[in-house]
């Protein structure tokens, strides 16, 4: 297949990896920041074939993760009304709120949707006039132009019986707040190339220069990680602290400027809570004042619910690299897909599920 | 940004919930499908079936082995391209019978109908019906019609239920895959689940792929002909990654793959890239896994080759002792990883 195979070909990754173990002198920590790289190093297998020297720790970028609790239940709190058709991004299905999740709610009753699209929802709402449509707009800088998207066209299109319920997160922050955190281990962060296709990457200079990490934008298959993996080392080896794109075919310094115009007409930075980190300050995006008419959270009257939480479950600590899943006593154990504690067990981008899936050491190294 | 930011006391905030109802999950094929038959099915209703979970059992009867099988129909939607309800509904249970080395015989069929349904849907659902059995070479014995209310059911759906013969010298099982056993995929992977989904609403992507849906028992009578064959199953709903993991467990062995063995058709490659799938996952309907004993695989390949049904058929691994039974895959790349069974429902992922 055209514009994969020549990415993953064999040749080229060998000969990247016998570059890096050239390279490398000493042990590094590095940070895939996206769960779709985490994913992506065990689904090649590639994370047992780099010099031991190299630690891969997996970073926050697994927007299923890090939506809250409260924000899920309150979703589903909406998902479970019977004048509303609850739409979402297939992998939010399975994430348990504090008693159920989509699926449950779904086989009670409750008119719960797959999308591909929010632009899918639209048209929902178009063909159900009876019905409130609600979309689940979650998810990165990658899916915001889309979900913003959506916006402006049900307030063009005068569509009154679609409405979101936004809990957008943003990269930059968190990559702040970990950096920040006293139990660090990051050396050098391998950005997250879909994010700096639709930002570019010039947010990225000051964090590099604060904290002293290379911070290196970096694609999704075999060989773009491979290339990542190679410019942090070269450059923490060589003592350097830069901001370097290793991939170029995706990614330019300001980044796609159409997709940004939409979010920034449409959606506003806002303080945001991640699920197992915390508050980041100024680290989501919210719908605009002029927009709040489709905020289904205000139309749907969901208040505030309280959370338990599971001692178990060391999601925190997994999301921020201090530990890896297999460290974690609940992984495999009372912890797994179809029983998830925590959402990183839930996500095809979740860390706990990518080594659940691809990597359990119990079974596999003997 | 704060610094005195601090991460601890961070957890993950979710609390262990057992299901309590039925999700769509526990008929996905997968490991939900797997805790439903095993803690409620099997412990109530299965002390006397020492095969339940083979593809068909083997009962006795004065001497003569006869296999049995029944598997219900629920497509949506009834139409897809390559097939249909009526055309899966035979070939899901033929199938099912030829995979324990029957010669399937009869089937019975019943219909669960919608009210409001068209004659014109149910006569050509109907019509393939009779043209899949009789590409099978088997009858349809006897049937059951109920009609419910609108909103009872989803249009149409099939039950069929089936016997053949199993001749005395034949023992084929996912309990019986031996060590250095030479593992065969018929054809491409995903075919059927892929062409489904194209033909969903609001998935817009064309392709001209078609569903694989075939009865495989004339390609399975051919290779039983010509070698030593001790496990056959047909990787449907979880994909082959699914049944090639009860095939480990029921063996307790391991089964290696080459990744680049696998035969996948660029189209379904296209859209499982898309849209966050894994061809090891999708479904197929006319595609059988056969283990094979080493010395016999050339044999039993070069007979697949000559069928319609096993044209494409290639050797995608092998069987491996270890200390706990799993599947892994060699990677393109050199790599290794783990293949775990589909966990619940197939879903596609955000970005």
């Amino acid at each position: 297949m055209k514009y994969v195979d020549e990415y993953r070909d064999p040749a080229q990754v060998k000969s990247l990896l016998e570059e890096i173990a050239k390279v490398v002198s000493r042990p590094w920590t590095l940070m895939e920041i996206c769960g779709g790289q985490t994913h992506a190093f065990l689904h090649h297998g590639l994370d047992d074939m780099l010099p031991d020297e190299i630690e891969l720790v997996h970073g926050p970028g697994c927007p299923v993760c890090v939506t809250p609790l409260e924000q899920i239940d309150r979703a589903l709190a909406i998902a479970a009304r019977p004048e509303v058709i609850f739409t979402s991004y297939g992998d939010m299905l399975r994430v348990p709120g504090s008693t159920v999740d989509l699926f449950n709610v779904r086989a009670k009753g409750g008119d719960v949707r797959v999308v591909y699209s929010p632009l899918e929802s639209l048209k929902i709402a178009q063909a159900n006039p009876d019905k409130q449509v609600v979309f689940f707009a979650i998810g990165f800088e990658t899916t915001a132009p889309a979900n913003a998207m959506a916006v402006l066209q049900a307030q063009k299109q005068n569509i009154k019986n679609f409405s979101v319920v936004v809990s957008h997160v943003c990269v930059p922050p968190a990559m702040e707040a970990i950096l920040s955190s006293k139990h660090n281990r990051v050396q050098a962060y391998l950005a997250a190339g879909h994010v700096c296709a639709v930002m570019g990457y010039h947010e990225y200079p000051p964090i590099a220069e604060k904290y002293k990490v290379p911070i290196v934008v970096t694609g999704f298959e075999p060989v773009d990680l491979l290339r990542g993996v190679l410019a942090a080392i070269k450059q923490l080896e060589a003592g350097k602290a830069e901001v370097e794109n290793a991939y170029e075919r995706a990614v330019t310094l300001e980044g796609n400027l159409p997709a940004q115009k939409v979010i920034n007409t449409v959606l506003q930075p806002v303080d945001r809570k991640w699920r197992g980190i915390g508050m980041i300050p100024k680290s989501g995006w919210g719908l605009r004042p002029e927009f709040e008419s489709f905020d289904a959270e205000m139309r749907f009257s969901v208040g505030e619910i309280v959370t338990q939480e599971s001692p178990l479950c060391i999601a925190g600590e997994i999301l921020q690299g201090i530990q890896k899943p297999p460290q974690c006593s609940a992984f495999g154990k009372e912890c797994t897909p179809s029983t998830p504690l925590g959402a990183p067990m839930v996500s095809a981008e979740g860390a706990c599920s990518a080594y659940y899936r691809y990597h359990r050491e119990a079974v596999f190294h003997e | 940004m704060n610094d005195e930011f601090d991460f601890e006391g961070y957890t993950c905030p979710v609390p262990i919930k057992p299901n309590d109802t039925v999700v769509l999950g526990h008929g996905s094929g997968g490991r939900l499908s797997h805790d439903l038959i095993n803690r409620l099915f099997l412990p109530e209703l299965g002390k006397a079936a020492p095969r339940a979970l083979d593809d068909s059992a083997i009962v006795n009867i004065n001497g003569q082995r006869l296999a049995l099988t029944t598997d219900s129909h629920v497509v949506s939607p009834l139409f897809f391209p390559g097939g249909d309800i009526g055309r899966l509904a035979i070939c899901g249970t033929v199938n099912d019978l030829a995979m324990v080395g029957a010669k399937p015989i009869a089937l019975t069929c019943g219909f669960v109908i919608e009210e409001g349904l068209s004659f014109e849907i149910l006569q050509r659902v109907v019509q393939s019906m009779r043209d899949s059995a009789a590409e099978a070479g088997v009858y349809i014995a006897a049937g059951d019609t109920k009609v419910v209310q609108k909103g009872g059911a989803d249009k149409l759906f099939i039950n069929t239920a089936g016997v053949g013969f199993v001749q005395s010298n034949i023992n084929i099982s996912g309990a019986n895959a031996r060590v250095d056993d030479v593992i065969i995929i018929s054809g491409t992977l995903g075919d059927h689940g892929i062409a489904v989904m194209s033909a969903r609403e609001g998935l817009n992507f064309e392709t001209d792929l078609k569903s694989d849906v075939a009865p495989l028992n004339h390609l399975i009578a051919a290779m039983i002909q010509v070698g030593e064959i001790h496990v056959l199953r047909d990787p449907t709903r979880g994909g082959l990654a699914t049944t090639l993991n009860e095939i480990a467990i029921q063996s307790n062995l391991t089964v290696e793959l080459q990744e680049t063995a696998l035969p996948v058709k660029p189209q379904v490659h296209a859209a499982c890239e898309m849209l966050g799938f894994d061809p090891l996952y999708v479904a197929n309907e006319g595609k059988l896994v056969a283990f094979v004993k080493a010395e016999d695989a050339k044999k039993i390949l070069s007979v697949m080759h000559q069928t319609r049904y096993g044209e494409e058929a290639v050797i995608i691994g092998k069987v491996i002792q270890t200390k706990n039974p799993h599947v892994r895959l060699r990677t393109a790349i050199g790599g290794t990883r783990l293949i775990d069974m589909l966990p619940g429902e197939m879903l596609p992922r955000i970005c």
